[in-house]
């Protein structure tokens, strides 16, 4: 088991899927994409082989917030935007949990937008599935801070004004050490990204491109269609060439003039300066300019896949050795000394 | 202790704040040589029953220093005691002006006292803003020592003084003390190889030197302090004693002051025991660790800077030792959001905060309503609206803590009365979020935050025991038979839900915002169970068990005075002047807010009348006018101070006569 588990008690016997499914029923619309994460996640669960007791998934508000609902661990359905927060209290104070947070892009980049940047910058042992649709389901439609600028809705008749975030630029921005993109309909990616951020020792922000068949159907088919995917989708791998396209025609190069990253046509002139992705690399420059390749409107250039996984300092674990320092340099706290301080006077009866 | 004098007798003439009458020092007790602390004198002393010193100068002065220091060596020296610091809320306002000024008063006896005084015997004045600032407080008679170096053209036109009050009359009714007290710190230091400005900045050891000599103070607690203090600059350290001694010898030496006093130990005053001097933030600091230390639960502060409450994550961040995790949050909202997650995990959650730091918290206060967990929510209350007066006090947040969410939100109150009892309240308001799962206000003020008094310590094993019993398995049978486990089945007594953290196998179960059914937890928009379920919550918090309340009334009065929270000291001593004076008055004060002791409604029907002093506009008289239909008369201030003495008896007076 890895370091960012290590602390977690490991399940007595072999899990299922099963063992994950709560006793409530489902109840997201029919075809929503949050079923497929869902399902991954049950899936996928089993095979960190921990106690589920000692697994908590923590949400906000929203279409996804009902996610822990469904889990049988513990859960907290909490309040818009704060599930960061509170998860951030839980992890610090019980190292012996697998915290997990599930947001939306309302809950975590518009009004949890602070919670989320500290989080990661704070790099508390967490693992925040950010399921992003592009608009706000369940307030029925209105735009959301990642929906592409000119986004009709029914809060924006005449289109929307506002440029969107790109939560994987934004995460990386704010000192992410861990930062995935994947898509609800891929259960393998899928899988793989959760792998790779439980693995994760400190906060893991995986984006899932979640399709929101009601209000904003089809926002990612640019990325799902066979087709357009081979011209659209960037797959990073760790230690592979960045190329994709038709039989990997296409690679992405660093311009010499700007240093920025640019999509080429691969030519057997300039394959050997396709950039070789590297998720370890300790400077963010690199996947943040990967993470600027998308196109926030056609989303051509998507990169998905693992963009950054660099181990930086556990918030909780430093947390927890201040306690123990604290203790080999003063000896365990007494009360009646505490309370007594340097400067007393007695009087007698 | 240095004083040889036999105790007097106890004091019950109601002497707590001076007044115009008795601010000077025409309260003497009796008189006889004695020998001070430091050295012989063959200066005349006479022996005072209290005292109340008020020390003003700029923000940079280091007033609070000094006052904290007197008030040290009051402490030690076994007087009775309490302090009112006051200060702008700006770090370094302009230098010389008025809202820059910055003043600490302490009030000490021989007796016991309830509050910081009303007016000043002496006014110590470090320039021409501290002396303006402050003398509409000093009565007649009273002495004043004034930084003559100050007083130069420049300084007095800032705060516009056209000719120099020391030379034009203005103070004639006072006895003024002209000391250059920079001219002369600058000349004791000529010696350490300070550079004027270094050695200027020791005055205020200079003028705590001169006090100290003035009322016979212990010195070896300040000197220690200072070479402590300043222990990495061994030259500051010995410049800030030597400045001390040469204020201490200035007095001894010099014709200005003929006459020093003392004030014997409050020796009656105290039950047996051992005593520091505490101050509300810290009583509560340590409230909150003893408390983690009775439940056996690790203590968990999520907060985020703010006045006045900041102190209390400064000295809970100093006790990791105590398996206290400090967390400093990136806003109000997340801090109680912390402690809310910690409190899901088994911990004994805190956030601390002021007004507006509340009212940010209230959504999530609301989800800790629902999801009915145990919770600290510390608000020491300053003046507001929004940004008000940081570092003034005020009682303005009782109906915000009371009512201040959406839906039916029903918050337990618990409200210290002095800076000490700040230690008891936690205690008190750990054990009601333990027992009933809740989240609890434990609402303070500015005044008692930074005010401080005697403390008798009390032994650990008179501390109440506080342990939990978290959820462990099932606690519920199916029809079929089956054993499960509902987090929302309750504690028939209590009404409070069982504690299942998570990593108890087994019990793994769900919360959150949205309305659960009865017993097991489950979403339900049922229109019935909402209904069983807000009135649940209701009957939760009003079932709270807490002491009934106690009244004080050896007169068998007519008019009752009722308070809550700070205003303890000054209305207990406006009562004990009416008393002394003839007029029979009962005293009653509320710790418990929400909810109210189970037989206010009784005593409240008991009086003619009910007078009730708040310092906002009538809080708690709304509160009690709405549920026990009592025409409760107000008595309100809100200048950000606390109520003097004189002026809340004046009021009451009047109030018993109508």
């Amino acid at each position: 088991m890895t370091e960012a588990l290590s602390l977690v008690p490991k399940a007595e016997a072999k899990q299922s899927m099963k063992d994950f499914k709560s006793d409530q029923e489902v109840r997201w619309c029919p075809g929503c994409g949050d079923y497929a994460v869902l399902a991954a996640v049950q899936g996928f669960m089993p095979e960190l082989g921990l106690a589920k007791e000692n697994i908590v998934f923590v949400s906000g508000i929203g279409c996804s917030s009902r996610f822990p609902y469904y889990m049988n661990t513990y859960g907290m359905h909490s309040i818009h935007g704060r599930a960061p927060a509170i998860a951030t209290g839980l992890a610090s104070s019980r190292r012996d949990l697998s915290v997990w947070v599930v947001t939306g892009d309302g809950d975590a980049l518009s009004i949890g937008g602070n919670h989320l940047i500290h989080a990661l910058r704070r790099n508390v042992n967490l693992k925040i599935l950010l399921f992003n649709n592009r608009i706000y389901g369940l307030t029925k439609g209105q735009y959301s801070p990642t929906s592409e600028v000119g986004k009709i809705t029914k809060s924006t008749p005449m289109g929307s004004l506002d440029a969107p975030f790109n939560p994987v630029s934004l995460a990386i921005g704010a000192e992410a050490g861990f930062v995935a993109r994947t898509v609800d309909s891929d259960r393998k990616h899928l899988t793989e990204v959760l792998r790779q951020a439980a693995d994760h020792p400190g906060t893991a922000l995986v984006e899932i491109y979640q399709n929101c068949n009601i209000f904003n159907d089809g926002a990612f088919d640019a990325l799902k269609d066979k087709q357009q995917a081979e011209e659209a989708v960037i797959r990073l791998e760790h230690g592979q060439p960045i190329r994709f396209g038709a039989e990997g025609s296409k690679g992405v190069v660093r311009d010499a003039a700007t240093g920025d990253l640019k999509v080429v046509a691969v030519t057997a002139e300039n394959e050997s300066q396709v950039l070789v992705h590297d998720a370890h690399a300790a400077s963010p420059t690199t996947a943040f300019a990967l993470s600027r390749l998308a196109d926030p409107d056609t989303l051509h250039h998507t990169p998905i896949g693992v963009l950054r996984s660099v181990e930086r300092p556990v918030y909780d674990t430093l947390m927890a050795d201040q306690l123990d320092a604290a203790i080999e340099q003063h000896g365990k706290g007494d009360l009646s000394a505490l309370l007594a301080g340097n400067d007393t006077w007695t009087v007698v009866g | 202790m240095t004083s040889q004098v036999s105790s007097p007798a106890e004091k019950a003439d109601g002497s707590d704040g001076a007044d115009g009458a008795d601010a000077a020092h025409d309260t003497v007790v009796g008189e006889q040589r004695s020998t001070p602390g430091r050295g012989a004198s063959d200066k005349e002393v006479r022996r005072l029953d209290r005292v109340i010193i008020r020390f003003a100068g700029d923000s940079g002065d280091g007033m609070q220093l000094t006052g904290d220091r007197f008030t040290s060596e009051t402490a030690a020296f076994g007087n009775d005691l309490s302090t009112l610091p006051n200060f702008p809320a700006e770090i370094r306002a302009p230098a010389g002006t008025l809202p820059g000024v910055s003043s600490f008063q302490l009030h000490f006896a021989d007796h016991d006292i309830l509050t910081p005084g009303d007016a000043p015997n002496v006014l110590v004045a470090m320039n021409p803003a501290a002396l303006k600032a402050n003398i509409g407080d000093v009565p007649r008679g009273a002495d004043i020592i004034v930084n003559t170096d100050e007083f130069t053209k420049r300084p007095m036109a800032k705060v516009g003084y056209e000719t120099s009050p020391l030379e034009d009359g203005s103070l004639e009714a006072y006895n003024v003390h002209p000391v250059p007290l920079t001219t002369m710190t600058i000349e004791a230091l000529k010696d350490f190889g300070l550079s004027r400005k270094e050695a200027e900045r020791s005055k205020n050891m200079f003028a705590l030197g001169l006090l100290s000599w003035m009322y016979h103070r212990p010195t070896e607690g300040t000197e220690k302090f200072l070479r402590a203090k300043f222990a990495k600059k061994p030259q500051i350290a010995e410049a800030n004693v030597a400045a001390f001694r040469a204020g201490w010898n200035f007095g001894e030496t010099t014709e200005d002051f003929a006459v020093s006093y003392e004030v014997n130990p409050a020796t009656r005053a105290f039950p047996p025991g051992t005593y520091r001097n505490i101050s509300g933030n810290l009583a509560l600091s340590y409230g909150l660790i003893a408390a983690g230390q009775q439940a056996d639960l690790p203590l968990y502060l999520g907060s985020y800077p703010i006045t006045p409450a900041s102190d209390i994550l400064h000295e809970l961040s100093r006790h990791k030792n105590f398996g206290v995790r400090t967390f400093q949050a990136e806003d109000e909202i997340a801090a109680i959001g912390a402690a809310l997650g910690a409190a899901f995990g088994g911990q004994l959650a805190v956030t601390t905060t002021s007004g507006p730091g509340v009212a940010l918290k209230s959504e999530t206060i609301g989800l800790a309503v629902s999801l009915e967990l145990p919770l600290l929510v510390v608000a020491i209350q300053r003046g507001g609206p929004s940004t008000g007066l940081p570092t003034k006090t005020e009682q303005a947040d009782l109906l915000q803590a009371m009512y201040g969410r959406n839906g039916e939100a029903p918050v337990p109150i618990v409200a210290p009365r002095t800076p000490a009892d700040c230690f008891d309240a936690a205690m008190d308001a750990a054990r009601i979020a333990l027992t009933y799962r809740t989240p609890v206000f434990l609402l303070s003020d500015g005044y008692l935050a930074n005010g401080s008094e005697p403390w008798r310590i009390p032994e650990i094993d008179e501390l109440p025991d506080l342990r939990v019993q978290f959820a462990t398995g099932p606690n519920h049978e199916l029809a079929d038979g089956t054993e499960v486990f509902w987090p929302y089945k309750r504690d028939p007594q209590t009404l409070a839900r069982p504690w299942a953290v998570p990593g108890t196998p087994g019990l793994e179960h769900r919360i959150g915002g949205i309305e659960k059914q009865d017993g097991t937890g489950n979403i339900s928009y049922d229109p019935a169970n909402h209904d069983f379920m807000v009135r649940t919550r209701q009957a939760k918090i009003d079932g709270i068990e807490v002491p009934d309340l106690e009244v004080d009334d050896p007169d068998r009065a007519r008019t009752l005075v009722l308070g809550w929270g700070s205003t303890y000291g000054p209305i207990t001593a406006a009562v004990r002047r009416l008393r002394v004076a003839g007029t029979p008055i009962a005293q009653a004060h509320l710790r418990h807010l929400n909810p109210f002791p189970r037989n206010l409604g009784e005593i409240l029907a008991r009086y003619d009348k009910v007078v009730v002093p708040e310092m906002n506009l009538g809080q708690l008289a709304t509160l009690l006018r709405a549920k026990y239909l009592v025409d409760a008369h107000s008595y309100n201030q809100v200048n950000g101070m606390p109520f003097k003495a004189e002026q809340l008896a004046t009021a009451l007076k009047e109030a018993t006569h109508d």
